[in-house]
């Protein structure tokens, strides 16, 4: 935990990353953080957007260790299943984001130590794009993508 | 039987499609079975109460990992609690209903031979509520819906199994609701027949037609499209709509009677309610 | 409040998987009323803690593009049958909730 927030605090924290030391310190309640939901972050209108503001850098490495599991064809955009498996240590933090969402950064989840590198939700995608996992490990952003179409129903609504 | 020729020669639909004519609810029910055998002949009996999730894997792997968890479980523990909430005169639903209203959704509809009328589970538990004292409640979402969907989750297991009396006014609930299923309607000028036998299988756009058998044994949903669940008549409702059709007032004579016709068509098969649907 | 979530937190070995279905509009704002013609205010979760024995295990970041009545599952170690996990959440308009799940 100390490596953690000397790394953090040389890199020159953003409200991300000082949140994350921050409560894996207990220093914050919950109520006290709502200050630093990342506004800029979420409504990015692009990726690179979204990345610059949650993490300072745009450098993502390709990594096949990153399992997502989404469907081919999303059955309704609206409730999308995804989840998102690593398969590495040392895991800080997992950001989902869908590429061509209006706002691309639908989540962010910071783990500590005894937390597992997976992450499970539902989505709402506006259109067919790639969903791209971010995960902050070892000092860099890995990510991995996954194509999803998404449809127009027909009768159903 | 002559009127129900005719709307077969209007619907021109092919010979090997159950007929609109025939002799009896058994016969038309063998004859459903029969033709989703012809066109579905891998898919195993029981599965058809999962509808499109039957036939598409892509599609039923996303309902599983949605049902692993499913979102109306909270609508669910809402209609337990307001199932067990005493009426202001004390007594409670359980009153009303044979078992205490526990494991008996797959006998609804029923026919009520002392009212000459089909009563739905919907119907019956507004029933109880106004025998008692109570507003009755608004059918399609809400505490409606979740109460009905307690319901059917204590039926889990149990075989839709709609008794059609030998009383001529049950076979004519049962004849309208056919006749309703069969008959063109709105501006688009579709029958429930031509898209749920018809075209069974095949696709509108992105979505996927279900067949008509086990249409009614998962009820009430919970549609990803509106976010709640609702009931098989806000269904109806839905998709009369959808054919640029004036919908029939949920509970409506009309609409009791499709449902009639419809869960007896799905006899045999495991009531499901509540799911979750796109 | 019994119907507003639902959290369930099973133990395997080590390893305790955290399920929650909460119930909650996550409207994004961009949505018009049928009725009304007026846009839906923005109405999400912003923000998740997650915590084992007091000790947070997860927080979580949430936009408007999370589902309605949205679903969240991950998993921790370190868990013995019988410890407490608490899920709190806070929306954008400072609405809370928080509910507790017995690890078992």
């Amino acid at each position: 935990m100390t490596d953690m927030k000397r790394r953090t605090l040389l890199k020159g924290t953003l409200a991300f990353g000082a949140l994350g030391m921050a409560f894996s310190a207990g220093l914050l309640t919950p109520r006290a953080a709502l200050a630093a939901w990342p506004q800029g972050a979420f409504e990015a209108k692009s990726v690179d957007d979204a990345l610059k503001a949650l993490f300072g850098s745009t450098q993502l490495e390709g990594n096949d260790k990153i399992n997502i599991k989404l469907p081919e064809i999303a059955e309704n955009g609206a409730v999308v299943p995804v989840s998102v498996e690593v398969a590495m240590d040392g895991v800080e933090s997992i950001s989902i984001l869908a590429e061509k969402n209006p706002t691309p950064l639908t989540s962010s989840y910071t783990l500590n130590a005894a937390t597992e590198p997976f992450v499970s939700t539902r989505i709402k995608l506006g259109k067919t794009t790639s969903v791209i996992a971010v995960v902050k490990a070892g000092g860099k952003l890995h990510s991995a993508g996954k194509e999803v179409k998404v449809t127009i129903g027909g009768c159903g609504g | 039987m002559r009127k129900l020729l005719s709307i077969v020669a209007v619907l021109g639909i092919a010979g090997a499609l159950p007929q609109a004519a025939t002799a009896s609810p058994e016969q038309d029910l063998k004859e459903m079975r029969a033709y989703f055998k012809q066109q579905f002949p891998n898919v195993p009996f029981e599965e058809y109460r999962n509808g499109v999730y039957a036939l598409d894997p892509g599609a039923r792997a996303q309902w599983e990992a949605i049902e692993d968890f499913p979102p109306y479980e909270l609508g669910l523990e809402n209609g337990k609690k307001l199932f067990n909430t005493p009426f202001k005169n004390g007594k409670t639903y359980a009153s009303c209903f044979p078992n205490n209203g526990i494991g008996i959704r797959q006998n609804y509809p029923m026919f009520d031979t002392k009212k000459g009328e089909v009563v739905t589970l919907e119907s019956a538990i507004n029933d109880c509520l106004t025998a008692n004292g109570e507003k009755p409640l608004k059918d399609g979402k809400g505490d409606m819906a979740d109460i009905s969907a307690y319901m059917a989750s204590t039926s889990r297991g149990e075989k839709m199994n709609i008794v059609i009396p030998n009383d001529p006014r049950a076979l004519a609930a049962y004849e309208r609701g056919k006749q309703h299923f069969y008959a063109k309607r709105g501006q688009l000028n579709l029958a429930c027949a031509d898209c749920h036998i018809g075209s069974a299988g095949k696709h509108v756009r992105a979505d996927l037609l279900s067949p008509m058998i086990g249409h009614a044994t998962h009820f009430p949903v919970y549609r990803s499209v509106s976010g709640a669940l609702g009931t098989l008549h806000a269904r109806y409702e839905g998709c009369n709509s959808l054919v640029r059709a004036k919908p029939f007032e949920l509970q409506s004579d009309e609409y009791k009677a499709l449902e009639y016709f419809e869960s007896y068509m799905s006899n045999g098969l495991e009531i499901n309610g509540p799911t979750t649907r796109k | 409040m019994a119907n507003k979530m639902r959290v369930v937190a099973k133990l395997a070995g080590d390893v305790t998987t955290v399920k929650a279905l909460i119930k909650h509009p996550m409207d994004t704002g961009q949505v018009k009323d049928k009725k009304t013609g007026e846009l839906i205010p923005a109405h999400f979760i912003q923000e998740l803690t997650c915590s084992h024995n007091g000790n947070v295990v997860m927080t979580a970041l949430w936009g408007a593009a999370i589902s309605k009545d949205p679903y969240l599952s991950f998993r921790f170690k370190g868990a013995k049958a019988g410890d407490k996990f608490t899920l709190s959440w806070v929306d954008n308009k400072g609405e809370k909730d928080s509910s507790e799940a017995v690890i078992s």
